[in-house]
């Protein structure tokens, strides 16, 4: 067993190595070893901001920034999928795996990480790989500070990441938070600030959008993308306040959670 | 050693709240054999869900300074769309033990040749009864936890799980949970009767067993 080492350090390391064994589990379990295999974990993503790009630049949509199409669309909806897929993976992911949990290390916690990760990482990697695509082609340029997107990417990241516990822990009590995730989600999309600029909002409706955490951080990635092109309104505090609390209540209710389940 | 202190389980249902184990004292020192004998819907599941830690107690503590297995050749935690060998390496992986000197006795203890590298869910219920059996031998614990199924596959097999259990292992503590007292008779040093949520113990297992008789005689 784990010996001489702080109990902190050796937790970690088992959480780690569970994390790291059911992440690989749900990679071959969702994507097999047929045709392209675990490429699908970012291909899947791919296809589906490709798909709403090529939409929104066939529909001329508007979006009241003078940005061209497919840098609006890559930013936004690649933000999407943060947010979206993360609570999606987490909603009813505990039942089917609850023998896992006669296994001493693993907790329900892991269980929701490794899915969370799981959708990071595809997103990530997608959003990443469709830059680098459209800047090598020429359709949009090069990022004015990266640094500013790597934050608001990975603060988002978080707050999918708080929702999608939250969320997965709560649907333990009522199933309620499943039936209602999936309009809830759907709404959430083009409120979400991917298929609008604040900036072409009414000042009064500017105020209420930014209310709704995704939009403060897809202006944050947008305002790092292009900078000078384009003006960007958000609140990165509100952000990360909303983040946190978001994080506390996602492991207060995973621990209710976790102290009211039971096998059916 | 593994300390179970008046330990309660209780579940929400829509008809409120049911009480499960209650006031459940249970103490397991290294190498002791101990059977757990109890009726349908008497809290044997439960108990087992407690001492592996899927569940925690509604009160009570539950102690454990000795590692505990997974209740053996349990089958619920294999993923269909995985080969049984990929089953096989999660459950290193999560127990942090090399998978490479693992592959061969498991493939000889469950004998399903090619079928080892086959989705489980090709497999019928007895290749999944062997695969687990031989998983849960490629990771060692100070204590088993036996839940009833020891009776899977045929007679040869069985034989072979009991050489592998209670011969090979016989050093290390088991937690027999039956309704067999024969077998329970037949691998454990004492026995407890879980009943109506509590369970009682007895040095001797014919009385434990004239107990649960008594029991199974009044329902």
């Amino acid at each position: 067993m784990e010996t001489g080492e702080f109990p902190l350090a050796s937790s970690l390391r088992i959480q780690g190595r569970v994390i790291g064994a059911l992440f690989l589990r749900e990679v071959i379990t969702r994507y097999g070893r047929h045709n392209i295999g675990f490429l699908w974990l970012f291909v899947e993503p791919m296809l589906f901001t490709l798909g709403v790009t090529a939409l929104w630049t066939a529909l001329k949509s508007y979006h009241g920034s003078s940005l061209p199409i497919v840098a609006f669309a890559l930013t936004g909806y690649s933000t999407v999928l943060l947010w979206r897929n993360m609570p999606s993976r987490c909603i009813g992911s505990i039942v089917p795996n609850f023998s896992l949990l006669h296994h001493r290390y693993v907790k329900v916690i892991d269980i929701f990480i490794s899915r969370i990760l799981l959708e990071g990482v595809g997103a990530t990697i997608s959003f990443v790989v469709l830059s680098i695509f459209f800047i090598a082609i020429g359709w949009i340029n090069l990022p004015e500070d990266v640094f500013k997107i790597v934050i608001a990417w990975t603060v988002l990241s978080i707050f999918g990441a708080a929702l999608a516990i939250l969320l997965g822990a709560l649907n333990e009590r009522s199933e309620l938070v499943d039936k209602f995730w999936h309009p809830m989600s759907y709404i959430m999309f083009p409120l979400s600030g991917a298929a609008f600029s604040v900036d072409a909002l009414p000042p009064s409706v500017q105020e209420i959008a930014l209310w709704i955490p995704m939009v403060n951080a897809v202006e944050m990635v947008r305002e790092g993308y292009f900078g000078s092109q384009y003006r960007a309104h958000y609140d990165f505090s509100y952000l990360v306040i909303v983040t946190l609390i978001l994080a506390f209540l996602a492991l207060i209710f995973t621990r209710i959670a976790v102290r009211d389940l039971r096998q059916e | 050693m593994i300390c179970l202190e008046n330990v309660a389980k209780n579940y929400e249902t829509r008809h409120g709240r049911v009480s499960i184990l209650s006031g459940v004292n249970l103490t397991i020192a290294p190498g002791e054999k101990i059977g757990i004998l109890g009726g349908n819907g008497a809290g044997k599941s439960t108990l087992i869900r407690l001492i592996s830690g899927a569940e925690s107690p509604s009160s009570g503590r539950i102690n454990r300074s000795m590692t505990t297995s997974w209740p053996l050749a349990f089958s619920g935690g294999f993923q269909g769309a995985l080969t049984g060998l990929d089953n096989l390496r999660f459950i290193c992986r999560i127990y942090g033990v090399p998978t490479e000197n693992k592959i061969a006795p498991v493939e000889d203890f469950a004998e399903l040749g090619p079928y080892l590298r086959e989705p489980v869910r090709t497999y019928s219920s007895g290749m999944r009864a062997r695969l687990a059996f031989a998983i849960s031998m490629a990771i060692e614990f100070d204590c088993f936890l036996i839940d009833e199924v020891v009776a899977v596959g045929d007679s040869r097999f069985r034989e072979k799980c009991e050489e592998e259990l209670f011969k090979k292992r016989r050093d290390r503590a088991m937690i027999i949970v039956s309704h067999n007292a024969t077998y329970v008779k037949k691998h454990c040093d004492r026995a407890a009767v879980l009943n109506k949520g509590t369970l009682h113990h007895f040095s001797d297992i014919d009385m434990a067993y004239q107990y649960y008789d008594g029991i199974m005689k009044n329902n």
